[in-house]
């Protein structure tokens, strides 16, 4: 794990990147992080993440400054302008049932192919997807997501990177931690060794390749 | 009594102490109101909460605890705090005890339409298709009526979403149950005489020899 400034951790993200951000409607979303993204300019981004948040806040922000080419989340109602970017054929979005989603990161994270749910059985999410039955009863096959970078907000780190988190900014935040080549992360409160006790620790430090620097 | 109030009062009397419940946005978030005094009931919010409160007063809202609507909310005393994939997988691994979502439309055979009309809204199903497919009791809680139409439909005209029937829809003007296919009359709302829900229904409603008024 390194510790890296805020205009260095962005730096190496190259255009056309995939990231999986955490968040829940822009809670628990790397705000710094984002906003040094459109400061830089990254474009033709692929970002898969729960929702794009609303236009001025978290992934919104991404959105708004037209550098996504591709949101995989599960929700956008709360941002006109994704909605917008999505029917004038500007930016594509693969909408995914939330626990379909979350599940896809999980097993790419976690070392399997994919993962066999009924959610989405009989629905246009079923469309080009192949069915396994199980007991009897019919599953979908969705495959494992994974990203070039994972960009998590945790609350509390340490100085080796060892994450926990915050009420419901959790959320994403400790599933995309294992499903990406490159994990980023900032945190609220950067401690010394030894202040996050070992069962609070939610990401383990190993997972994390580098920590944003604090202002 | 308002239509969303009925509807929310009635949802109410279906929980019983010690439940999970999910709560989806609308006239569903208004069930907890109703709880009897005392009442213990775990609500989960799909972002990761177990213990859901209400709004917090002014000046206490805190950034990092919301709801799934992104409001700022209150965690009860035995709250707990969980990650997306295992607020889904209580979801769908059979542990939340019902689920409780608005709905656009509702066919006598159960099968629910409440995430998209294509071409007009599309928002994302977000946790919806999870909900339906995965809790132990699915209600819905919907006006009757929209735009002069029935949302209780023959079949869906727009995207299903889930094929696993719901087990109850509640509205003003009734309480319909669905089982073996089949959709049928329980209770009517205040006020309200069968003719009248069977005249404002597009689909064909089984009446048993006695129907209740809805006890709200």
């Amino acid at each position: 794990m390194q510790t890296i400034p805020l205009d260095q951790s962005v730096r190496m993200i190259p255009d056309g990147a995939s990231l999986m951000i955490g968040g829940f409607l822009g809670v628990g979303t790397p705000e710094r992080v984002i906003d040094e993204i459109v400061r830089q300019n990254k474009r033709h981004l692929t970002v898969i993440a729960n929702d794009t948040a609303t236009v001025n806040k978290g992934i919104g922000k991404l959105i708004r400054a037209k550098l996504v080419r591709k949101a995989i989340v599960s929700h956008i109602g709360l941002n006109a302008e994704t909605q917008r970017q999505m029917m004038a054929g500007e930016l594509e979005v693969e909408l995914v049932p939330q626990g379909t989603l979350i599940e896809r990161i999980r097993a790419g994270g976690y070392g399997l192919g994919g993962i066999l749910t009924q959610t989405g059985i009989g629905t246009p999410v079923e469309a080009g997807k192949q069915r396994v039955e199980v007991g009897g009863k019919p599953y979908l096959l969705e495959i494992a997501l994974r990203a070039d970078f994972a960009l998590v907000q945790a609350f509390i780190a340490d100085y080796l990177g060892n994450l926990g988190y915050a009420l419901t900014a959790r959320n994403f935040n400790p599933v995309i931690a294992m499903a990406a080549e490159t994990v980023i992360a900032s945190a609220d409160n950067i401690v010394p060794v030894g202040v996050i006790s070992p069962d609070h620790v939610v990401t383990p430090a190993p997972i994390v390749d580098y920590l944003v620097a604090n202002a | 009594m308002e239509p969303h109030t009925i509807i929310a009062r009635r949802i109410a009397r279906e929980l019983s102490p010690g439940m999970l419940v999910n709560l989806g946005i609308g006239i569903p978030t208004r069930v907890a109101n109703f709880l009897p005094p005392g009442m213990h009931v775990f609500f989960q919010s799909e972002n990761g909460l177990i213990g859901t409160g209400s709004v917090p007063e002014e000046g206490m809202a805190h950034p990092t605890l919301t709801d799934a609507a992104g409001h700022p909310v209150m965690a009860l005393p035995g709250a707990s705090i969980f990650d997306s994939a295992m607020s889904f997988g209580l979801i769908r691994g059979g542990h939340l005890d019902l689920t409780v979502l608005g709905g656009l439309q509702v066919d006598q055979s159960g099968r629910l339409a409440n995430w998209t009309i294509p071409n007009k809204i599309v928002p994302g199903m977000g946790g919806a298709m999870d909900l339906v497919s995965g809790a132990k009791r699915v209600i819905v809680a919907m006006q009757h009526v929209a735009k002069g139409a029935s949302k209780i439909v023959k079949k869906c005209t727009l995207p299903i979403t889930s094929t696993r029937p719901v087990d109850l829809a509640v509205t003003e003007l009734g309480v319909i149950a669905f089982r073996d296919g089949r959709a049928t009359l329980l209770e009517t709302g205040p006020g309200i005489s069968t003719a009248q829900v069977v005249a404002a229904t597009n689909a064909e409603l089984v009446l048993p020899s006695t129907i209740l008024e809805m006890p709200v």
